[in-house]
């Protein structure tokens, strides 16, 4: 027996069938990426949307946690160029290029694009696929019904591309900001072409309104050429009912290095999807996670990491402050193909869990197929020592201090991994006024 | 005038183990008092109820600390008002350096107390020079909290600790173990130091040889969770030629 059963479409399934079916035409592109967008929605309707017999999302039901598709955002009228003006105000002070990604649309006119670096070129999204030019399909989270559902529907967002050894001094930082009482969805395409012995810091922020239950599905695309270097930081911030899906997926070359920092601290329901392939040889990457979650929230991040080519290094580390009746989700498969070589690859997740409700789910997996490898993983879940809490306390500090102290340190070492001292200082200033909020 | 700690009748339990069975001590500004005794009779017991453990009950007796009631308060209000327990075993703390976690106590207590708190490099300069005394690299400052340190390095982290915050009542527990002669000779001139006519000092020890190098003004013995004997310097080298038995005896 191989039939398969599927089971009965959700409101929100045959909502986003809906919506695709109106607004199919009027999404930017012509004809050939009209059809790359029906395909990845027949992915779509193939698989539903996931549910927990799904191993990808075994710890993050969509089937019960999106109950209904939103109508799509309207383009940012004044209003919301005036909500937007302000956001992605964690790295307020640093300079940075801004360019302001609202309510799902690039707004070139609330985005710095003055004095580009030669060799740096910034594009709206909307205006590469109107072009004809195909930004749309994913290499390896193509199959991946969120990242489908991304495909199908993204009308705009920003393509950066950055010319052969041009280092850019100046980091680039996305603002996505979602403005508006009327709960809409979000669908964005972005892309990054790193060219060979190129180099480039960019920031993404995502924010939005407290209580209203939008729905963001970002979707990243990275190209990173050999030799060249980036590091990426992405501060999933969003409003206290928000769905936040992101797939990232990043090609690495040879001899390239890419670090990858991330800092969940908003949503009601997120998952960042990372996906990366350590395409050439001697290629270093790593990706550091920090979660902070409370109240009932939801934040899964799922790794997929291929090591394709001989004598690559990979470093993972996730953690996650778990307080309230919050969960956290970390998933990891790190994959090494047969001619991957003295590949040196280290994956490690650990929880704290601040109260009896909190919950965390790890989930690490190697697959190894070349035999001359280091390869570890580890996950530990926790409450904070008591026994070093009373340390801390004997000697004169209260005990929310005590608790914050601890939390800092066990968060610290993930933050430690941002290179630049500007972007780890607002880092550490947000992970402080998330300890304040404990308090 | 009120004495520096009083304690009356103190009766404590673990996990519904009777440790401390009536114990009275009263220690006045300006006195070393020695506790003494064997294993198990309660030593560290004392030393974690003065201090707020978490997990012991007190079943009698109370405790008065100036002349406020020590027992009511928390841990880090008892180290506000002055109290300093140096650990047997300090503890590793990964991520908080050093000198990060001796700013943020200084600075919580004084808070505390109504005092002004004080700027970086103010702690800084303190800090250097007390470690300085103490032998301590200045390098071992940046390094997460007795992370890697050696027992030595670690009990002299204790003293700078207890010097930086100048407590009125300094408990030491078992402050020897795990020290060398030339470790132990450190530690012991940094808590001289702290000698002070306004301070108190509760020297816990089961070897004799801590007070050859911290001389006390009485000495205890407590066996079975009371003190048993109470006498004199002379006391601990009587009890280095004859044992603990004849007291565990008293004590049955």
């Amino acid at each position: 027996m191989n039939a398969e059963i599927r089971p009965v479409k959700t409101a929100a399934e045959i909502g986003f069938a809906d919506l695709f079916a109106a607004v199919r035409l009027s999404l930017p592109g012509g004809r050939d990426i009209e059809a790359v967008r029906r395909d990845a929605f027949d992915r779509f309707v193939a698989q539903g949307l996931p549910n927990s017999r799904v191993e990808a999302w075994k710890y993050t039901d969509l089937r019960r946690l999106v109950r209904d598709a939103k109508a799509l955002a309207p383009r940012p009228d004044a209003d919301a160029w005036t909500a937007a003006r302000n956001a992605g105000a964690v790295f307020a002070g640093l300079d940075l290029r801004r360019l302001l990604i609202v309510d799902g649309a690039f707004v070139p006119e609330l985005s710095d694009l003055a004095g580009l670096e030669s060799g740096v070129r910034i594009r709206a999204t909307a205006e590469a696929l109107s072009a004809d030019e195909m930004v749309l399909p994913l290499e390896m989270a193509g199959t991946d019904p969120a990242a489908a559902l991304n495909t199908a529907l993204a009308a705009d967002g920003v393509v950066i591309t950055v010319a052969a050894d041009v280092a850019v001094e100046r980091p680039i930082h996305l603002v996505f900001v979602t403005t508006g009482t009327v709960p809409a969805a979000m669908f964005t395409r972005s892309r990054l072409e790193l060219g060979s012995g190129a180099a480039l810091t960019l920031v993404e922020t995502h924010e939005g309104p407290d209580q209203s239950d939008y729905q963001v599905n970002a979707a990243l695309q990275i190209n990173i050429a050999d030799k060249a270097r980036l590091d990426h930081i992405k501060i999933t911030g969003e409003g206290t009912a928000a769905l936040h899906i992101a797939t990232l997926e990043a090609s690495i070359g040879a001899g390239a290095d890419y670090r990858e920092f991330g800092f969940a601290a908003g949503g009601a329901v997120v998952r960042n999807q990372i996906f990366l392939k350590l395409a050439g040889e001697g290629t270093t990457a790593s990706v550091h996670q920090a979660s902070l979650l409370s109240g009932r929230q939801h934040a899964d991040t799922t790794l997929v990491l291929d090591h394709v080519a001989a004598g690559s290094q990979s470093r993972e580390v996730f953690k996650a402050v778990v307080d309230d009746e919050a969960r956290a989700v970390f998933q990891g498969r790190i994959t090494v193909r047969p001619g991957a070589q003295q590949t040196d690859a280290r994956m490690m997740a650990r929880a704290l869990l601040l109260s009896d409700e909190a919950v965390a789910n790890c989930k690490p997996e190697l697959e190894i197929f070349a035999d001359d490898v280091q390869c570890g993983h580890g996950t530990t879940t926790g409450a904070l020592d008591d026994q070093l809490k009373f340390y801390l306390m004997a000697r004169g500090i209260p005990e929310k201090e005590a608790e914050a102290l601890l939390i800092q340190a066990f968060i610290g070492e993930v933050i430690d991994a941002v290179v630049r001292e500007d972007l780890r200082e607002a880092l550490s200033r947000a992970m402080f006024a998330w300890l304040k909020g404990r308090e | 005038m009120t004495a520096l700690l009083e304690i009356r009748g103190l009766k404590a339990e673990i996990d519904g183990r009777q440790i401390l069975n009536g114990l009275d001590l009263t220690v006045n500004k300006g006195e070393i008092h020695a506790i003494m005794g064997p294993n198990g009779a309660g030593k560290s017991t004392l030393s974690y109820v003065l201090s707020g453990k978490p997990g012991y009950e007190i079943t009698g007796g109370e405790v008065l600390f100036n002349g406020e009631d020590l027992l009511a308060m928390d841990p880090d209000e008892r180290a506000a008002k002055g109290l300093f327990l140096a650990f047997q075993y300090p503890l590793e703390i990964p991520g908080v350096a050093t000198l990060t976690f001796l700013r943020t106590a200084l600075n919580a207590q004084r808070r505390k107390r109504g005092e002004e708190e004080l700027s970086s490099p103010d702690v800084l300069k303190r800090v250097r020079e007390l470690a300085k005394q103490l032998n301590i690299d200045p390098e071992m400052l940046k390094r997460p909290l007795n992370v890697g340190f050696s027992g030595g390095e670690k009990k002299r982290n204790e003293t700078l600790q207890m010097a930086l915050l100048e407590p009125k009542l300094c408990v030491l527990d078992e402050t020897d173990s795990g020290l060398d002669i030339d470790a132990l000779r450190i530690v012991a001139d940094g808590v001289n130091r702290l000698r002070a006519s306004d301070r108190g000092m509760i020297v816990i020890t089961h070897y004799q040889r801590l007070l050859d190098y911290i001389v006390p003004d009485v000495v205890h013995v407590l066996s079975a969770g009371r003190i048993v004997k109470t006498g004199g310097k002379e006391l601990a080298l009587e009890l280095e030629a004859t044992g603990y038995a004849q007291y565990q005896n008293e004590a049955a």
